[in-house]
C-alpha cells in the first residue's frame, strides 16, 4: 500500500526518525531549565511522530541497513504515538517530582536526554535491516531504560535496576548467540560479509538454509529477546524495573519496550517459517505465552503495590501475545497484532493515571488507596475505565482482541483454548476484586487536586473505546495484509 | 598445515573451556579475578589465532580490546573495587563446589552434542570454536547462578561474554564484530562504573532474607 508523494522531504521519513531523537539527545542533555527541557522532550517526541506518520505515505527505497515494511511501520507508528503522550504525561509527572526533591535539576536533564535515546534506540532496532544492528538497538535501549529505572537512587530502585540490568544482559547475550548462529547458517548460501546478516536477503533464501542451525538459533532467540519480552520463567526484572522506576518510564516499558523485544521475536519466526524443514517456532512460543499468562493472571492476587500489579498484568497480556503470533495464521496474527497495538494504549493510559495517583496519595501501596472515584473523580474514572479495559471487558478494544484469540483457538486447537479461557478468567476476576477496593469507598490519603492535563490519560483511552466499537476499514486491511505476512 | 592451524585454534579455545572451569571453584575474590584476567588472556590468543587464519585484520582489533580492557583494566579497577567497599573477600556459593563441576560437565557435554550435531556442514574451524563457546555461555551462566555476590556474577557475565567474542570470531567473515565487541565492552564498563558510583554495598555483601523481601515491594 502505498501513495504518491505529498510533498517532497529534504530528508527521508526512515533518516529523520532516527535523526530527531539524535539531535534531541544532544541538545537536551545541556538544558537546564526545566521548563524548556520538558516542552522540547515533546516538540522532539512530535517530530519524530510525524515523521513516522509520513512512512505510511512514502517509503524510503530498501536499504542496506534499514527497511520499511508494512509489519515494522505498524510497530513505529504505535510507538511515535504512545511516545508522544508519555512525554506530555512525563512533564507534568517530572515537575512534581522536582517539586517534591525526589528528582535533581540534574536528574531531569539527563532523564529527557535518555528519553529520547531511547526512542532512536527503538526506532533503530525496528527500522534495521540487520541482524546485528537490530541487536545493537536492542541493547542500547536495554542500557537506557537501565538507566532511568536506578534514577531514583533509592535502594529499591538500585536493586531492580541491578536485577534488570543482569537479567536483560544475560537475555542480550544469548540473542547475540542466537544471531552468530543465523549468521553461520547464512553464511554458506549467502557468502561472508554484509549479505548474510541482512534481512531481505536471509528471508528470501530462507529455505536453503541449514535446519539444525537454525533451530538452535530460535532456541537462543526465543529465550534471549522472550526475556526482555518479559515471558516467564524470564520476567523476574520487569515487576521491579516498573515500580521502582519513575512512572513515563514504566509507561514506555510495557507500552512500546516490550513491543520492540517482541518485533525482534517475530522477525526471526518468520525466517524460520520460510524453511520448510526447520521445527515450527509456535510451539515454543504458545507455551511461554501460556505460563506467562496463567502465571501472571495469579500473580496479580498476591500484589500490594499498585504499580507492581499492573506490570503484572504486561506479562499476562504478553503471554496473550505471544501466544497469538505462535498459533499463527491470518486471524490468530490479526487477533495479536490488534492486542498488542490496543494493551499499548491501555496499559500506557493506566501508568498515566496511576502516576498521578500515587502523587497526590503519597503512596504506591494499594491497600492505601480508596475511592478514588469520590476523591478524584476524573482520574478515579480513567483508572476504572482503563482497568475495566485492561481485564477485557466488552465492548472495549482489548475484549475484542482476546475474543479473537479464543475464537481462531477454539476452531483450530480447541484444547489449547481451555487453559487461555481459564488465564484469562482468573486474571479478570484480580483486577476486579483490585479495582473496587482501590476506585470505590470511603477516599483515604491526599485529597489534592491533581494539577496536570488529562490529555494523554483520555486521548489513549478514547482511542480504546472507539476500537472497540469501531474499527476503520483501512486499519482492518492493513492489519490483515500484515497478518498474512507473518504466516 | 592446514592441520596445525586447525589444532592450535582447537587448543585455544579448549584453554578457554578450562579457565571458565577454573573461574567455577574459586573461592576467593582475588583469585577469582586472577583467573578471570588469565581467560582474557586465552580469548585475545585465540582470536587474534583466528585473525590469522582467516586473514582478517579487524580480529586484531577486537583481540586488543580484549587484552586491554579485559585482562587489565577491569580486573585491577574490580579488586580496587572489592578493596574500597570492603566486600567479603571470600565468595559465597550456592550448591557445593562438587555438584556445580558436575553441573558444569554436563553443560559442556550438552553444548558439544547440540552443537557438533547442529554444524555438520559447517567448516570445521568454525564448528569446533561454536561448541566450545556455547560451553563457554553455559558455565558462565552457570556461575551467575551459583553465585551470591555481585562482583562474581560480573565475572561470570563477563565470561559468558568471552564466549560470545569467540563465536562471534570463529564465524568467518562475520560483519559487525568489532562493532559488537565494542558494544560488549561499553556495557561492562557501565556495570563497572555503576558499582563504583552506585555503591550498592549492601548488594555485594549480604544477602539477608530481609533485604530480599522489601526487594520484591512485599514490605509491610
Amino acid at each position: 500500500m502505498s501513495w504518491p508523494p505529498l510533498f517532497p522531504l529534504p530528508i527521508d521519513p526512515a533518516t529523520a526518525i532516527l535523526l530527531i531523537p539524535a539531535i534531541g539527545v544532544l541538545l537536551l542533555v545541556g538544558l537546564p531549565s526545566y521548563k524548556l527541557g520538558s516542552r522540547f522532550n515533546v516538540l522532539f517526541a512530535f517530530a519524530t511522530f510525524l515523521s513516522s506518520l509520513y512512512l505510511l505515505v512514502e517509503r524510503p527505497p530498501l536499504g542496506r541497513y534499514l527497511f520499511v515494511d508494512d509489519l515494522n511501520i505498524v510497530f513505529i507508528v504505535l510507538g511515535g504515538f504512545v511516545a508522544v503522550t508519555t512525554s506530555v504525561f512525563s512533564a507534568s509527572y517530572i515537575g512534581h517530582e522536582l517539586e517534591t526533591g525526589r528528582l535533581t535539576p540534574t536528574n531531569q536533564r539527563f532523564y529527557h536526554a535518555m528519553y529520547q535515546a531511547l526512542i532512536f534506540s527503538m526506532n533503530l532496532a525496528l527500522l534495521a535491516n540487520n541482524i546485528g544492528l537490530m541487536w545493537v538497538a536492542i541493547e542500547l535501549a536495554t542500557m537506557t531504560t537501565v538507566l532511568m529505572v536506578g534514577m531514583y537512587r533509592t535502594h529499591a530502585a538500585l536493586e531492580a535496576a541491578w536485577k534488570y540490568f543482569i537479567l536483560g544482559s544475560v537475555g542480550i547475550a544469548l540473542a547475540l548467540f542466537g544471531t552468530i548462529l543465523v549468521y553461520m547458517a547464512a553464511q554458506p548460501v549467502l557468502g561472508e560479509g554484509y549479505d548474510s546478516m541482512v534481512w531481505t536477503t536471509l528471508v528470501a533464501k530462507a529455505h536453503e538454509l541449514s535446519p539444525d542451525l537454525l533451530n538452535v538459533a530460535f532456541v537462543f532467540l526465543m529465550l534471549g529477546y522472550g526475556t526482555k519480552v518479559g515471558l516467564a520463567p524470564l520476567h523476574a526484572w520487569l515487576p521491579d524495573a516498573h515500580a521502582e522506576g519513575p512512572t513515563p518510564i514504566s509507561a514506555v516499558l510495557s507500552g512500546l519496550l516490550l513491543n520492540v523485544a517482541l518485533y525482534a521475536v517475530l522477525r526471526f519466526k518468520m525466517l524460520l517459517s520460510a524453511n520448510p524443514n526447520a521445527i515450527a517456532p509456535g510451539p515454543l512460543m504458545v507455551v511461554l505465552g501460556l505460563v506467562s499468562l496463567i502465571f501472571a493472571a495469579f500473580m496479580l492476587y498476591r500484589r500490594r503495590d499498585i504499580k507492581r500489579m499492573f506490570a503484572y498484568s504486561s506479562i499476562e497480556h504478553m503471554g496473550i501475545i505471544t501466544f497469538a503470533f505462535g498459533m499463527g495464521g491470518p486471524l490468530a496474527n490479526f487477533a495479536g497484532l490488534l492486542h498488542m497495538t490496543m494493551h499499548s494504549l491501555t496499559k500506557s493510559a493506566i501508568f498515566f493515571a496511576v502516576g498521578h495517583i500515587a502523587q497526590v496519595k503519597g503512596t504506591q501501596r494499594l491497600a492505601e488507596i480508596r475511592g478514588l472515584t469520590e476523591s478524584h473523580p476524573a482520574l478515579g474514572w480513567g483508572l476504572v475505565i482503563g482497568v475495566v479495559a485492561i481485564a477485557g471487558m466488552p465492548p472495549l478494544g482489548i475484549f475484542m482482541s482476546e475474543f479473537l484469540v479464543v475464537s481462531s483457538t477454539f476452531a483450530r486447537q480447541p484444547l489449547l483454548a481451555v487453559p487461555l479461557v481459564f488465564g484469562l478468567m482468573v486474571g479478570f476476576g484480580a483486577l476486579m476484586l483490585r479495582l473496587t477496593q482501590v476506585a470505590f469507598g470511603e477516599p483515604s490519603g491526599g485529597m489534592a487536586p491533581v494539577e496536570a492535563s488529562y490529555v494523554p490519560l483520555y486521548s489513549h483511552l478514547a482511542l480504546v473505546v472507539g476500537a472497540g466499537i469501531y474499527l476503520p476499514g483501512p486499519l482492518v486491511a492493513w492489519f490483515q495484509n500484515v497478518a498474512r505476512l507473518l504466516g | 598445515m592446514e592441520r596445525f592451524l586447525l589444532d592450535v585454534a582447537h587448543l585455544l579455545a579448549g584453554g578457554l573451556v578450562l579457565t571458565s572451569f577454573m573461574l567455577l571453584y574459586q573461592t576467593r575474590m582475588s583469585s577469582l579475578l586472577a583467573v578471570f584476567a588469565l581467560q582474557a588472556v586465552v580469548l585475545t590468543l585465540s582470536v587474534a589465532w583466528q585473525a590469522h587464519v582467516q586473514n582478517a585484520p579487524h580480529l586484531y582489533i577486537t583481540a586488543g580490546i580484549a587484552l586491554v580492557l579485559k585482562a587489565i583494566i577491569i580486573p585491577y579497577a574490580l579488586s580496587r573495587v572489592v578493596r574500597s567497599l570492603g566486600i567479603h573477600r571470600s565468595i559465597e556459593t550456592v550448591g557445593g563446589i562438587g555438584p556445580t563441576m558436575l553441573a558444569g560437565m554436563g553443560c559442556v557435554a550438552l553444548s558439544m552434542v547440540v552443537m557438533l550435531k547442529a554444524t555438520a556442514t559447517a567448516n570445521p574451524l568454525a564448528r569446533e570454536d561454536l561448541a566450545f563457546a556455547l560451553s563457554v555461555v553455559l558455565l558462565g551462566l552457570l556461575m551467575m547462578v551459583t553465585r551470591r555476590n555481585a562482583v562474581s556474577q560480573i565475572v561470570g557475565f563477563m565470561s559468558i561474554e568471552n564466549g560470545l567474542i569467540l563465536a562471534a570470531a570463529g564465524a568467518k567473515g562475520m560483519p559487525l564484530v568489532v562493532e559488537i565487541s565494542v558494544a560488549f565492552s561499553v556495557l561492562v564498563a557501565f556495570i563497572v562504573i555503576g558499582v563504583f558510583l552506585f555503591r550498592i554495598r549492601e548488594r555485594f555483601d549480604s544477602v539477608e532474607l530481609q533485604a530480599l523481601d522489601d526487594f520484591r515491594g512485599e514490605r509491610r
